[in-house]
């Protein structure tokens, strides 16, 4: 146990490795940095946590070191005094910021940053109103190609290193490097040798200043205006923990939200530049049935009955020729209702899988240069490209104990033995789309077809029903990454023209009164299903809950 | 920075006396403008009605009327798309789309710059925000359009009113004409320098 005192107040810290700046966090207290960075070495270069350090002896005396030392690089033990509020550590702090600021354009207007800059925080909290520098700013030239998907606008940065080290370190293909010295010093890549490693973009993250900026982002919106919530990516299974920004039903950049539990601090290109077919203008809009060949619009009400009377009939005929099959990109929630839905046609009635997008194989980093894996692994980026496949096999064997794959409903569906079929899909358009044209082609014989999706494939060619899906963005639910660890996400824009959320739809198909409100209906699930049982609690916090991870 | 409790001046009502009570004073010394004026308008030349719209009344060149986008020596618009003026105008009005500029002195510029002069309630606050003087509100008072859409004025209505307006010499008295805002500037020229703020 030991403790720790901050501007003298007394914080346990236990038996934590913590720097400095670590524990005065426990105790409230922000001691300023740049280059320090909770998943990155430490250089101690930016100066910018300097404080006064000393040590409470057991007698109780005090004995503070005679000058300012960085936090980041100082380790935390018991006694450590720390006082960040006496003139030498404020002085300290206001110096580093007046050197920062030497050099640094005051382009606050045009930044991408301005609103989330730590340059503009810390100026605000420790810093001056003005500056006393006289002579010109160096303007070294920007560098708009660094990366696919990273700018650089070198005079703004203030030589913290963190994007280098983050190369270095996590990426491990040390793209970037500093060349030159002193107040010249700047961040660049070798010639022909751009940052375009999976995890380039999280140099934009890591950047306290505006110096790199995401091209996908650049003068896109000012982040003032955006709206957050916390998500869960769904490019892949590692379901990494996001900040979803969104602003007038538009989304507009995704970033990495920290989680221990899924996957640290960072997330990959893939994910974080996927989301544009949300805002996609092809997406289906409203609820359509087709008629002599045409998609005609029915209103929500209609065709709900209409989908229910068609399924019951079938049903009532030969339960196991109606088939509900579920995508891996349904949430828990969606998953639960529409297998109670199917499951209450007839005992019989069957659920399977969808397709299970898998592309290559995991992708890990830290790389060495030449692009090959090395150990230990920081961060990894899964094949399997679907956020909730455990979720939803989850619910399948707790309503019918097997999992029955989609090319087998496929392989049914041709012999003749489906006569309804409810096709929740929700799949973003990737490359090689969930469906291949054989398989759509062996679904045609089908007599009732429901298309639930997001864009238009060779299914909602020829379904009988297309209705319009919601995407990740727009619903409320749960998401088991590939460990088992299930994670809210949230809504962050609402869905456009007549969509509704796919666990709305479900309830109409339900004839459930009401509103389908995520978290009641986790709390159902969790009651009903033992996998989702410590999900019971309304809330899932910041991190998740990590169910247990023996199956799959 | 906060304000420290040591900057703050704490200021009481003064009592009042015995003629102040009375309040009678202050009501004829109130008075005695009211009879001025009025004094004026009935015997003097003051004669203060108009003949609109037969004549066209001279208004003041701080009065906050449609819009302008001012340009630059180079005939270019000025704004630098920063989304100042809209996030500070409190009748959401202001509609800008941001793009890099195709101009090597500038970073980024705007693509549209949309104001609807319906919704706008003409504080002007889009005025103080701007930190290159880019937008400004001229005289122009007397607005009549035959829809809603012909209310939006985009980025090419609103340089012609910056056109027309110079051309008129009715150049709103904020303009600082060829000068850049406070934030583009040194700071020895914003008299921050010479002030003595409080260093930590």
């Amino acid at each position: 146990m030991a403790t720790v005192y901050v501007n003298d107040k007394p914080v346990d810290i236990g038996n934590e490795k913590l720097n400095l700046i670590q524990a005065a966090q426990k105790a409230g207290v922000l001691i300023p940095h740049y280059c320090w960075h909770p998943a990155l070495t430490v250089v101690a270069s930016c100066r910018m946590c300097l404080v006064e350090v000393g040590e409470r002896k057991p007698d109780g005396t005090v004995v503070m070191q005679p000058k300012v030392v960085p936090g980041c690089q100082t380790p935390a033990k018991d006694g450590t005094v720390i006082q960040t509020l006496t003139s030498r550590a404020v002085d300290a702090q206001h110096q580093t910021l007046e050197d920062i600021l030497l050099n640094h354009p005051l382009d606050c207007p045009v930044c991408d940053k301005a609103g989330e800059c730590m340059l503009q925080d810390y100026t605000y909290q420790f810093g001056s109103a003005k500056s006393r520098m006289i002579d010109e700013k160096n303007t070294p030239p920007n560098k708009p190609y660094i990366g696919d998907n990273v700018t650089l606008f070198t005079d703004r940065c203030i030589m913290c290193s963190r994007c280098v080290r983050f190369t270095r370190e996590v990426a491990g293909t040390a793209e970037l490097q500093i060349v030159n010295r002193g107040h010249h010093s700047e961040i660049d890549i070798f010639p022909g040798e751009p940052l375009n490693n999976k995890l380039s973009t999280n140099v934009v993250d890591l950047c306290p200043v505006g110096a790199l900026c995401s091209k996908d982002f650049l003068y896109k919106h000012r982040v003032w205006n955006l709206k957050t919530k916390e998500s869960v990516c769904p490019d892949c299974s590692t379901g990494c923990s996001i900040h979803l920004d969104g602003n007038k039903n538009i989304v507009y950049r995704l970033r990495p939200r920290y989680n221990p539990q899924a996957q640290g601090h960072f997330m990959c290109d893939d994910g974080r530049l996927g989301y544009h077919y949300v805002n996609s203008i092809e997406r289906f809009l409203r609820p359509t049935v087709r008629r002599e060949g045409k998609l005609t619009p029915l209103p929500w009400t209609e065709i709900a009955s209409l989908v229910r009377r068609g399924f019951q009939s079938a049903a009532q005929k030969d339960g196991t020729s109606t088939v509900g099959v579920l995508s891996p990109f349904l949430t828990c929630e969606e998953a639960y209702l529409l297998a109670k839905f199917i499951k209450g046609l007839s005992p019989q009635a069957r659920l399977a899988l969808d397709s299970v997008p898998i592309v290559g194989e995991d992708d890990t980093y830290p790389k060495d240069r030449r692009g090959r894996p090395t150990e230990p692994v920081k961060f990894t980026i899964r094949a399997e490209k679907c956020p909730n496949r455990r979720g939803v096999e989850a619910i399948l064997r707790h309503f019918q104990g097997e999992i029955i794959s989609f090319e087998q409903v496929v392989r049914d569906a041709v012999e003749g033995r489906v006569q309804a079929l409810y096709l929740a899909a929700g799949y973003p358009p990737r490359p090689s789309g969930w469906v291949s044209d054989t398989q759509a082609q062996g679904l045609q014989r089908v007599p009732l077809v429901v298309c639930h999706d997001l864009l238009p494939s060779p299914v909602s060619n020829f379904a009988h029903y297309v209705l319009p899906g919601a995407a990740w963005a727009e619903k409320d639910g749960t998401f088991v990454n590939h460990a088992g660890l299930a994670q809210a996400i949230h809504w962050g824009i609402t869905p456009t023209g007549e969509v509704r959320t796919d666990g709305q739809v479900f309830f109409d198909l339900l004839e459930r009164r009401g509103l389908a409100h995520a978290p009641t209906v986790r709390k159902e699930m969790a009651a009903e299903v033992p996998y989702f049982a410590a999900l019971a609690g309304s809330d899932l916090g910041e991190y998740g809950i990590l169910l247990e991870s023996s199956q799959g | 920075m906060p304000i420290a409790a040591s900057d703050v001046k704490w200021v009481t009502t003064p009592m009042i006396g015995l003629i102040e009570q009375l309040y009678v004073p202050a009501i004829l010394q109130g008075l005695q403008t009211t009879v001025r004026h009025a004094a004026k308008a009935m015997f003097g030349d003051g004669a203060i009605t108009q003949q609109y719209p037969e004549v066209e009344p001279k208004l003041p060149p701080n009065y906050r009327g449609v819009h302008r986008l001012n340009r630059d020596e180079q005939g270019r618009v000025k704004c630098v798309a920063c989304y100042m003026c809209s996030t500070a105008c409190p009748a959401h009005c202001i509609d800008i789309v941001a793009a890099p500029s195709p101009w090597p002195d500038r970073e980024k510029y705007p693509e549209t710059f949309v104001i609807d002069e319906l919704r706008c309630i003409y504080c002007g606050m889009c005025e103080q925000a701007c930190p290159v003087d880019a937008i400004e509100l001229t005289t122009l008072f007397d607005l009549t359009g035959m829809s809603r859409e012909s209310m939006m004025f985009d980025k090419e209505k609103l340089l012609s009113v910056f056109d027309e307006t110079v051309k008129a010499g009715t150049d709103p008295i904020r303009t600082r004409a060829g000068r850049l805002g406070v934030a583009s500037e040194l700071p020895a020229d914003t008299g921050l320098a010479s002030s003595s703020s409080a260093q930590s």
